[in-house]
Formats: structure tokens, sequence, C-alpha cells
């Protein structure tokens, strides 16, 4: 499934970087069906090592021990949101500080994206999305696709 | 509010306003004067009227009935969605395994579909999270109601009630009586959606937004 997806792309000679597709991949989201639809989307991207947390404390955990290429973060969880989990990503000093990180939400108004990128957001998508939308902004942050 | 309640504690309690009432009929009566009398009685009636209207209402339902229903209700809603969502995701991943039986082009063809089945999925956790906000709503009715009941129940007693009393009493400890912000301030403030139509912006707005940044 995921070769054809890829396989497709570099037929039409629209793949321009290679991208490391066994990086890890954190997505985070209180909605367990959010979760899995992301999950099942990068995988047709060809994202093979995806974890998952269900909210930002969660999320710092993993990210305590593991370093990763790429987070994907609701805003609206509970106890942390996806923005209190941004800023303290991007505070602190260890291996993932600088981890390209994209909110997918709902909250789709002017003051949260721009508290987002405030925050250090590397991109922003409003839900509900589709596959090409999340296919566009990942390549977007990590230059490739 | 605060009028209401100091009113209340200060003016006749509802059997002196009717033996009042019923004083003053005496008295109209003895000196005959028929139309003031009239009028006196419709007040007494209207009175009566309401207090047994606001009774057979059963205002106190809407506390210890309608809101706990329509929050349970629309809890189910979420369950039932998630529940029937999962199905239809398990059923997109068992088709998924049967790609490597398929031939290149049809599995490529099933793929594309099965992706938007999984796209259109989204849709219950954008119907959660506006079911969330709408419970949290019922519940500021409830809040709201109860407090109500409580100055009602203070004039008309059996209109109102312990619960009613209860929870206003607890909205009188926390100060929030009245108004209609609910006092988050900071990232708290920030977190309002989903946006109705027209009230947020689009992902294309979104992506120019950001462009703005670089």
């Amino acid at each position: 499934m995921v070769r054809f997806s890829l396989l497709r792309d570099l037929e039409k000679g629209e793949r321009k970087v290679a991208v490391d597709m066994e990086m890890n991949v954190l997505i985070v989201d209180d909605y367990k069906t959010m979760l899995r639809i992301i999950k099942n989307l990068l995988a047709q991207l060809g994202f093979r090592n995806v974890d998952e947390a269900t909210d930002g404390t969660m999320a710092l955990e993993l990210m305590r021990n593991k370093k990763y290429g790429l987070v994907i973060s609701d805003w609206n969880m509970e106890p942390m949101t996806g923005l209190e989990l941004l800023k303290q990503v991007r505070a602190a000093t260890d291996q993932n500080a600088k981890v390209p990180f994209i909110m997918i939400t709902a909250e789709s108004k002017t003051e949260n994206v721009i508290a987002a990128k405030q925050a250090g957001v590397n991109n922003y998508i409003v839900k509900p999305f589709n596959a090409e939308t999340l296919k566009q902004k990942i390549s977007a942050v990590l230059g490739a696709f | 509010m605060a009028d209401m309640q100091k009113q209340g504690s200060q003016g006749y309690k509802r059997d002196q306003v009717i033996q009042i009432i019923n004083s003053v009929i005496d008295r109209v009566h003895e000196v005959d004067q028929e139309n003031l009398q009239r009028q006196l009685h419709d007040l007494k009636k209207i009175i009566e009227g309401m207090r047994e209207e606001l009774r057979t209402t059963r205002p106190l339902d809407i506390h210890s009935k309608h809101i706990p229903v329509a929050s349970d209700e629309l809890d189910a809603v979420v369950a039932a969605t998630e529940e029937a969502t999962g199905t239809i995701m398990d059923s997109c991943e068992t088709i998924q395994s049967l790609f490597d039986s398929m031939d290149q082009a049809t599995a490529a063809s099933v793929e594309a579909e099965v992706t938007k089945i999984f796209e259109a999925c989204s849709f219950q956790d954008i119907t959660g999270q506006r079911i969330t906000k709408v419970i949290g709503a019922l519940k500021a009715i409830d809040d709201k109601v109860s407090v109500i009941l409580k100055l009602v129940g203070t004039e008309f007693p059996g209109v109102g009630g312990a619960a009613g009393a209860k929870a206003a009493e607890s909205e009188d400890e926390s100060g929030d009586t009245e108004g209609d912000s609910d006092g988050r301030t900071g990232d708290a403030a920030l977190l309002n959606g989903p946006q109705l139509p027209d009230q947020g912006i689009s992902q294309e707005e979104i992506d120019r937004l950001l462009a703005e940044f670089d």
C-alpha cells in the first residue's frame, strides 16, 4: 500500500528529496479515532515507526527517552494541551528541542494560529483534513515529497 | 441578583402579602367599594395562578431530570459514533491487508478509496468535540436555573428546592453569579474550537498567515 503511493510519486518525478522513513514520529491526540486515522495515513506515506500519546504529559514522557524526527499534535487535550506541549518542547535543551512540530486541530481562529507560531510550531493543519493536506504539510516541514 | 436577594430577605413574605391583601379586601368590602374589591380579587387570583403555574411546570425537573438525560444521551451519541467509527476502520484495515493479493492497479484504486474512508472518519473527532461543548453549555444552564430556583423557592415554597439551593450556594461562594464570560485567560482562553462555519479561518488562510512569519 505504502509503496504504491511512493512509486506513483517517483514515476511522476514529484519526489524531490529522500525522507528517512525510519525516523521516529510521535502523534498526540486524546481521540483514539484520530490517532488511528493519522497513524494509518502516515503508514500510507511510508512512515513505519509511529508512537502514540493521548496528551502532552504522555508525549513529553516518550520524548525523554527517544529522539523524534516529527511530532504531530492535537491542541485541545487534558491535562496538558498541545500548545503547552509545544512550549515545553521548545523550552527544553534536549535532543527533541528542535523537532519539527505540526499542530492538527479544530481550533481555526487567527489568534490560535498566531499563538502556535509564536510558540514555535512548524506547520498548522485545521480539522477536518485530508491525506493530501497532511502529506503537503509534512513535505513542507521535512523538505520532502 | 443581589438586589433581589436583599429584597427577599428584607421585604414581605408570601403569607404576609396574602394576609395584607385579605385584610384590605375585608376593609374594602366594609366600605363597599366594589371596583377596588374586584381588582384586588383579580390581583390575588393572578398571584395564586402564578404560584400554581410555577408548581405545575415542575422547574426542579430541569435540574434533576432534563439536563442529566440530555447529557447522558449526548454521551451515548459520542460512544456510539466512536464504536461505529472503530468498526469502519477495522474493515478498512482488513481491506488493506488484502492489498498484496491484488494486482497493483486494483490495489492502488482500492487504497485511494480506503484513504477517503479514513479521512471521512475524522467526523467522529469533530462531532465529539462539538457535543462536549454542548454538554458544557447544558451544565451552565443547569447552574443558572438552580440559582433562579433558589430565589423563587424562597418566595414560593415547593417551587424551588434543596438541589437548587445547593447549586446556588456553590455559585455564591465562587462569586460567579452573572456575566457571559467564563473567566478563562491566557492560553486557556484560546480553546474554543471547533469553530462554526465562517467563525474560523480556512486552511488556505492559515497557510497565508503562517507564510507571513517567514
